[in-house]
């Protein structure tokens, strides 16, 4: 199932002809080389500066050339569709922040200056529909981006059993990805969004806190925390186990 | 180094944006720390399954009923 995203990424990075290097980056094929120009190397052309594709698409969007808008749309609608279901858990609400944030691009379009990327731009629009919408389940309850930086939780690690060699080889793939949606459920909305843009999506830190309006600092602090009561929370799952099959 | 300032840098240490001198500092701490050499590894495979794994996926039906319900919309709004 990665495979298929990944698939998708280089696909579009490759006929566009530019390879940034955070499409590069999120999905170098689960080996820890995050930000490893290397990645890159074979597939970007070398030389001048290349203005990114979205540009042109997006010039001809405003002008009202709704085949290019739909070239966007479809370039970028798994990751809001992502993004959405990581803030809101809803599918429902997912669905509906995909039309939502591309209708609101589009009307918006005339506003997009073009300082930052189109995709970060609409990352922003997603992410504040998303957090509306889960402001609307959680009545009574207040949801933003700066909620539950308070809890001390998974600031330090607790649980410091070494986990199996493969964990993902312990569990089915439909299993596991029930592992994975329920542990990042239970992390606050603040966390699991920095979470979702940085390490799922692959944002730069700098381009994660310009989606999210906030600093640099307050996004890095935010993606530690997500990172260490994840770890927390998987280690559940994946310790080691005696031979007896026992917990250590 | 103790472990809460190894931790302070895991972030950096995992994105793999570490300057050299401190980059052996870390390495040092983990040479002598089975905590941290714990924290370190599982936290990198926590990101690594994460991006690894597809656990919200757009079926291609709803896709397609997405692009034409946000294009009718578009064609509406600009004709
Ligand atoms: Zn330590």
């Amino acid at each position: 199932m990665q495979h298929t995203v990944k698939h998708v990424y280089y696909e579009c990075s490759i006929r566009s002809g530019v390879v940034t290097r955070r499409l590069a980056s999120a999905y170098s094929g689960g080996k820890v080389e995050f930000l490893k120009p290397s990645v890159m190397t074979n597939i970007q052309p070398t030389g001048t500066e290349e203005i990114h594709p979205d540009v042109a698409l997006v010039a001809r969007a405003k002008e009202g050339d709704v085949a290019a808008f739909e070239i966007l749309v479809r370039q970028y609608d798994r990751q809001v569709f992502r993004i959405a279901q990581h803030i809101t858990q809803n599918r429902e609400d997912a669905e509906d922040v995909v039309q939502d944030a591309f209708l609101k691009a589009y009307e918006k379009l005339n506003q997009f200056q073009g300082n930052s990327k189109f995709y970060t731009w609409l990352v922003r629009i997603a992410v504040n529909e998303s957090l509306m919408r889960l402001r609307k389940r959680r009545t009574g309850r207040m949801v933003s981006i700066d909620e539950d930086v308070e809890t001390e939780e998974g600031s330090m690690p607790r649980d410091l059993a070494d986990w199996s060699p493969d964990p993902e080889m312990m569990y089915g793939q439909s299993e596991l990805a029930e592992i994975l949606r329920k542990t990042i459920q239970g992390l606050p909305p603040g966390f699991r969004t920095v979470f979702a843009l940085r390490d799922v999506e692959g944002l730069s830190t700098e381009e994660t806190a310009e989606a999210l309006g906030l600093s640099v600092p307050a996004v890095k602090s935010r993606l530690l925390r997500a990172r260490l009561q994840l770890r927390e929370r998987l280690s559940r799952y994946f310790r080691k186990k005696n031979i007896d099959g026992g917990e250590k | 180094m103790t472990c809460t300032e190894f931790l302070a840098q895991l972030d950096d240490l995992l994105d793999e944006k570490i300057p050299g001198t401190m980059r052996d500092d870390l390495s040092q701490h983990l040479r002598d720390c089975g905590h941290c050499v714990i924290t370190y590894n599982t936290t990198r495979k926590t990101i690594e399954i994460f991006r690894s794994h597809e656990i919200y996926e757009l079926p291609d039906a709803l896709r397609e009923r997405l692009h034409a319900a946000i294009l009718a919309k578009c064609r509406k709004g600009c004709s």
